[in-house]
C-alpha cells in the first residue's frame, strides 16, 4: 500500500493527468457532482455519489456507431470507431465498481460490443471507499462492502492521508505513475477505516433490506402479484431513475440526417417510455404497470437469472433521491419481497 | 478497437428484385454487391435491415437457407422502414446484418416427424424458409400438412409458389382459406383455428404456427383441444428489438431475449414465459 496526504491530492491527479486524460467526481455546485475530465482547479467531490453514474465513462449516454453516404442507390458504410487510448477515472464508489461487472456481462458477453469493451480496456478505475455512507445507501444488501471498493487500485481516506492498494496490472502501472508522490505504509490505518465503515453501514436505516423472495426463478411468484398496480400508480414514466441508474443499459438506436450523410447512433433509452416496445402492430405492455414492473422484474429476477443470481441493482439508491414521486427498488422490495423485508 | 467485428455495424446489401404479393406485400431479393449471398442462415433466422437516414428494422429471413444464391425478405407495408422499402427499385442499395436469433430444430427435434404447418397473412414469411427447406430433404421428413389462410385471396403470400410447386410435391397437402367468401374463389372460406380443426389433424406431427397474435393464440388452443401436447408445437415471434444480440433491452420477456433466445420458441416454453408477447 502507498499514501499521501489527502490534502496533496491534486497532485496526485496533476501526475496522472500528464499521462492520461482523468475523470473525477466533480463538484457543480448545489451540493451536487457530475464525473468530468479533470483540469486544474477541479476539485474532488467528497459526498457519495453523483447525479449521473460513472456508466457514461463506458456506455454514453450518446455515441455514433457508424455513418453512411448515400448517392442515388449507393451507400458508402463508415466505420467510425477510434480508440482513445488509456484513461483513468478516480473516486469511484463501490457500488458504481460493482455496477461495472453488471454491465460487463451485458456488453462484454458474446457478440461483444466492441464500443464497451475498447473503453473497458482502455481504463484504469480507482475507486474510493466511502468513509461516510449515507441514508439512501443499502449496497450492503447486494453483498457489496462500501470499505473494500475494488477496481483497478482501491483508496481509502484515513485520517490526514489517503492510501492506495492496487488490485490489477493496470492497478500496479497507476501507482508507479503516482509513485513519487507516495510512499510505502502498512494496512493498519486502512484496517481501523475499514471497521469504522463496517460499524456505519450496521446502522444505516436500510441496513436490514434484503434480497429474500427475489432472484431467478421467482417470475411465477411476483409478475401477477396485485401490488403492482398500486406502486406503479403515481409513475409518470420520466425515466429519470433509469438515467441516473449504474446498472440499467437499455439503448436506442437512430439515425441522424447530418446534411453531409448519415449518422446512426445509439442513445440511453428507458423501458419506462411507452414507445420503448411499441411496433407497427401494437404494444406489448400497454401500461405504465407493465412498464413499471418490467423494470423491477428484470433488476431483481430476470437478470439474476441470467447472471448467476448477480443483481442488477447495487444499492447506490440514486433513484431513491431521484424520482420525482418518490417511489423506487427499496419500497418494490419492501412491499414484494419476504418476512425479512417487513 | 477497430479490429474487433462490430455486429451492429452493417454489410451492404442490394435489392437485385421485388415481386408484388399482395396488395401490401412485397418480396425483396437481396444479394451483396458481389452478387452473392450476404450470409448463412438457418430456417427461422432473422436479419436487420436498414435504409440509412430511415431506419433499421429485424425481418424473417424468408428464403430457405437451401438456397445459396440469395435471401428473401416478405415485408408488409406498416411503417417507416417498409413503407420505404416498398418504394424501393431494382438495384437499390440497403444494409444488412444478421443471421440473428435460434433457429427451428429443423434437423434435431423435427427430423423423421410428420409436419403441420400453419400460418395465417404475412406469418407465413417465416414459415415459408422452413416448409421449403424440408421440401428440399423431403426423405428427411413424414407427411407435410400446410394450412394457409388470409382475409383475401388476393392476401395469399406466395400464391404461386403454393400452387406451382407445393400442391405438385409428393406427400405435400396444402389446405387453403380465406376469412370471407368471394367471387372466384372455390377454395375452404373461414379462419385459420376453425379450419384447423375442421381438418381434424391426429397428433402424430409436429405443428409449427405464425400469424397474428390472436390466431396464434386460438390455433393453440384448438391443437390442444385435439390432443396436441405443448412440447410438439412451435411458434415464431415478433417484438420490437433495436440491437439484435440481447444487449438493448427492448424484446426482453421474462428472462429471455425474443432477439437471441427466440424468435422460434416451442409452446412449452412460451407458457413458462410472463405473458408480455
Amino acid at each position: 500500500m502507498r499514501k499521501c496526504l489527502y490534502k496533496d491530492i491534486h497532485k496526485i491527479f496533476a501526475r496522472v493527468a500528464e499521462k492520461m486524460p482523468l475523470y473525477i467526481p466533480a463538484k457543480t455546485g448545489d451540493e451536487k457532482a457530475e464525473y468530468k475530465k479533470w483540469s486544474e482547479g477541479d476539485e474532488l467531490f467528497e459526498g457519495l455519489n453523483t447525479v449521473k453514474s460513472p456508466k457514461d465513462l463506458f456506455f454514453p449516454q450518446s455515441e455514433d456507431l457508424v455513418r453512411f453516404k448515400t448517392e442515388g442507390k449507393n451507400i458508402e458504410i463508415t466505420d467510425v470507431r477510434e480508440d482513445k487510448g488509456p484513461f483513468a477515472v478516480f473516486g469511484v464508489r463501490a457500488c458504481d465498481a460493482k455496477s461495472f461487472e453488471v454491465l460487463d456481462r451485458v456488453f462484454l458477453t458474446e457478440p461483444r460490443d466492441s464500443y464497451y469493451a475498447s473503453r473497458r480496456e482502455n481504463a484504469t478505475v480507482v475507486t474510493l471507499a466511502c468513509s461516510r455512507p449515507s441514508e439512501t445507501c443499502f449496497c450492503k444488501t447486494f453483498g457489496i462492502d462500501a470499505g473494500e471498493p475494488g477496481g483497478d487500485v482501491s483508496a481509502w481516506i484515513a485520517g490526514d492521508d489517503i492510501v492506495f492498494s492496487a488490485n490489477t496490472e493496470k492497478g500496479s502501472a497507476f501507482l508507479d505513475i503516482i509513485g513519487e508522490l507516495t510512499e510505502e505504509c502498512s494496512c493498519d490505518a486502512v484496517d481501523r477505516e475499514k471497521e469504522k465503515i463496517a460499524v456505519i453501514m450496521e446502522r444505516l436505516p436500510l441496513s436490514d433490506l434484503t434480497t429474500d423472495g427475489f432472484g431467478g426463478g421467482k417470475t411465477e411468484d411476483l409478475f401477477n402479484r396485485a401490488e403492482w398496480a398500486e406502486l406503479s400508480e403515481a409513475c409518470l414514466g420520466c425515466g429519470t431513475c433509469t438515467f441516473v441508474c449504474p446498472t440499467c443499459q437499455c439503448y436506442d438506436i437512430k439515425d441522424f440526417k447530418s446534411g453531409n450523410g448519415v449518422v446512426r447512433y445509439r442513445c440511453w433509452d428507458s423501458c419506462m417510455y411507452s414507445e420503448f416496445t411499441k411496433m407497427a402492430h401494437g404494444n406489448n405492455r400497454l401500461t405504465q404497470k407493465e412498464r413499471f414492473r418490467q423494470r423491477f422484474m428484470h433488476k431483481l429476477v430476470y437478470y439474476p437469472e441470467n447472471n448467476d443470481g448477480l443483481y442488477s441493482c447495487v444499492g447506490c439508491g440514486r433513484c431513491l433521491k431521484s424520482c420525482p414521486v418518490s417511489m423506487n427498488i427499496v419500497k418494490v422490495m419492501k412491499k414484494l419481497g419476504g418476512k425479512k423485508n417487513d | 478497437m477497430t479490429n474487433y467485428e462490430e455486429t451492429l455495424i452493417p454489410k451492404l446489401g442490394v435489392i437485385t428484385d421485388v415481386r408484388i404479393d399482395t396488395p401490401d406485400i412485397k418480396t425483396f431479393r437481396v444479394v451483396t454487391p458481389e452478387g452473392k449471398k450476404a450470409f448463412d442462415h438457418k430456417p427461422g433466422q432473422c436479419a436487420m435491415l436498414s435504409v440509412p437516414g430511415v431506419g433499421e428494422a429485424m425481418f424473417s429471413i424468408t428464403s430457405s437457407p437451401t438456397n445459396e444464391e440469395y435471401m428473401e425478405f416478405s415485408i408488409k407495408k406498416c411503417g417507416c422502414v417498409t413503407d420505404w422499402l416498398h418504394s424501393a427499385e431494382v438495384g437499390q442499395q440497403i444494409t444488412i446484418r444478421g443471421p440473428y436469433g435460434k433457429p427451428f430444430p429443423v434437423d434435431s427435434e423435427f427430423a423423421g416427424h410428420n409436419m403441420l404447418f400453419i400460418a395465417g397473412g404475412v406469418g407465413l414469411a417465416p414459415l415459408r424458409s422452413v416448409i421449403n427447406y424440408c421440401r428440399h430433404y423431403r426423405h428427411r421428413y413424414g407427411k407435410i400438412d400446410i394450412v394457409y389462410g388470409s382475409r383475401s385471396s388476393a392476401d395469399l403470400l406466395d400464391y404461386k409458389e403454393i400452387i406451382e410447386e407445393w400442391t405438385r410435391d409428393v406427400d405435400v397437402d396444402v389446405h387453403l382459406t380465406v376469412d370471407n367468401a368471394e367471387e372466384g374463389w372455390s377454395g375452404h372460406v373461414g379462419f385459420v383455428p376453425n379450419y384447423v380443426k375442421e381438418l381434424g389433424f391426429d397428433t402424430n406431427r409436429i405443428a409449427v404456427l405464425c400469424g397474428p397474435p390472436i390466431m396464434i393464440k386460438f390455433t393453440l388452443d384448438g391443437l390442444c383441444s385435439m390432443g396436441f401436447e405443448k412440447q410438439q408445437v412451435y411458434t415464431t415471434l415478433e417484438l420490437r428489438m433495436k440491437c439484435g444480440i440481447g444487449k438493448c433491452g427492448r424484446c426482453n420477456v421474462g428472462s429471455k431475449y425474443v432477439c437471441k433466445d427466440g424468435p422460434v420458441f416451442r409452446a412449452d416454453e412460451l407458457e413458462s414465459l410472463p405473458d408480455e408477447y
